[in-house]
């Protein structure tokens, strides 16, 4: 815990930006959020938009605002906090989801889902999302290196097996991730972002309305099929899941990847013990928090956080990337070690929002770098390490591209 | 050790079955908490007080004796 005589001054806004710039190190927080955590774990920061919010930077402060529903996700409260322009044209056009609505709302619609993704419903899809692993992987290596992991393994992998758990055909992969990508890139204008969310849902609404006139056994044929959900609902369910599903997993996949390059003791280790997976992929989710601009929040009533006021209609800014390498609860938290006990990690958030697929991507990663790394031991990069162009631009963090040889 | 758990703040995570899968499952229904044992053994007290501070939703109560 931060003692108040940690707590220096609130830094000047204009100082601390959001999103800020990286350091040397592309797996590390940006510096000045390092710096935040170490001296003031609640503090200003600016936003693009010119607004001020509430930077926490801290584990204790983190969960203790995620886990606290007098700061809500519902993104049309006043002073939300909007990480770009296209995450604020959504709010206005799209029907809002679990994902931004609070207490019996959010309870209706998460609990429609979360029968489908209960642990023991993803173990038992193990055998299938290690076929889907092993057959992409056939067919990078019959494709002859190098080859580009993101778009050869890192993508098609989750992309499969999202496809498979909704019912959505994947021949239209090409479709759905190239509006995936418009949606979730900081630099995209408004109207781009609108465009790519309509056709999204025109094409989810379609799916679903489909379903819903033939119902399957699908997690959206199922959604489809029930009588207490309206089409607008389920469509915009699916649109979240399919987008949530695959971008995430995809780029956990490809930048642990290259982490575990980088660190080839660590490769090392994840080879040599086969038990070992599961806990490499908490340490690569603690260490590489892809969500690398934050969970935003807004308070809706006065709050005082660890000693600070905050007050309704404020906007809050969650850094689990920082919360993830806090030494109060990761000592030597910089260093990536796969042998760590990672659990308190906040890669997938927390509290009643916290993400909702997590066991199937725990599943994912591990059958992924497990399978990748044991049959590809000579698994190198084909470019210079510097070469690499980081996703800095979109809401998901990763790489764009990584050429690899074998 | 006597164990609680308050369904109406279930999220539906599964961080307690993962972390202690003897005491915690969740319904092949809803996917929301099931108690297995309110009075789990003392070897899986450390794993249960691990799985209520993972909680996501705070649902999870461990009343020591």
């Amino acid at each position: 815990m931060t003692t108040a005589a940690h707590r220096a001054t609130p830094t000047d806004p204009a100082d601390l930006a959001v999103p800020a710039s990286r350091g040397g190190c592309p797996f590390d927080p940006p510096p000045a959020y390092e710096q935040a955590l170490h001296t003031a774990p609640v503090t200003r920061a600016g936003l693009w938009d010119g607004s001020s919010l509430w930077l926490v930077t801290g584990h204790a402060q983190v969960r203790a605002v995620l886990a606290d529903q007098r700061f809500s996700a519902d993104a049309r409260h006043p002073g939300f906090p909007f990480l770009s322009p296209g995450r604020r044209e959504l709010v206005t056009r799209a029907t809002p989801t679990f994902l931004r609505l609070d207490g019996a709302e959010h309870a209706r619609q998460r609990r429609m889902l979360t029968g489908d993704f209960i642990v023991k419903r993803i173990e038992a899809m193990r055998p299938e999302i290690q076929r889907i692993v092993d057959d992409t992987l056939d067919r990078m290596i019959a494709g002859g290196s190098p080859a580009d992991l993101v778009s050869a393994f890192a993508l098609p992998v989750p992309s499969l097996v999202i496809c498979h758990l909704l019912g959505v055909p994947y021949e239209d992969h090409t479709f759905f991730q190239s509006r995936s990508t418009a949606l979730l890139d900081l630099a995209a204008p408004a109207e781009d972002v609108g465009v790519a969310q309509r056709e999204l849902t025109d094409y989810l609404r379609e799916l679903t309305g489909r379903k819903r006139r033939h119902p399957d056994e699908s997690v959206l044929g199922r959604l489809a099929a029930r009588p207490d959900i309206t089409l607008e609902e389920a469509a915009a369910m699916g649109l979240l899941l399919l987008v949530a599903g695959h971008e995430t997993t995809a780029n956990m996949t490809a930048l642990g990847t290259l982490a575990l390059l980088r660190n080839p003791e660590q490769a090392a280790r994840l080879r040599a013990e086969p038990g070992i997976a599961k806990g490499a992929v908490e340490e690569l989710l603690r260490w590489l928090s892809i969500v690398h601009l934050g969970v935003p929040r807004v308070a809706v009533e006065d709050v005082d956080l660890d000693g600070t006021p905050i007050r309704a209609g404020e906007g809050v800014l969650c850094m689990v990337s920082t919360a993830n390498r806090d030494p109060e609860v990761f000592p030597g938290g910089d260093r990536l070690d796969i042998g760590r006990d990672a659990r308190r990690h906040f890669a997938f958030g927390f509290g009643v929002h916290q993400c909702l697929g997590q066991p199937l991507a725990r599943a994912e990663l591990q059958i992924a770098l497990e399978t990748l790394f044991r049959r590809l031991p000579e698994l190198r990069l084909a470019v210079p390490y510097e070469s690499i162009r980081y996703r800095t631009d979109m809401i998901v963090y990763g790489v764009h591209e990584l050429p690899v040889a074998w | 050790m006597k164990v609680t758990v308050d369904q109406d703040r279930c999220c539906g995570s599964g961080q307690c079955v993962l972390t202690a899968p003897e005491v915690f499952d969740q319904s092949d229904d809803d996917g929301l908490v099931r108690l297995l044992h309110p009075g789990p053994p003392p070897e899986q007290y450390a794993s249960v007080r691990l799985a209520a501070a993972l909680c996501p939703g705070n649902a999870i109560t461990v009343h020591d004796a």
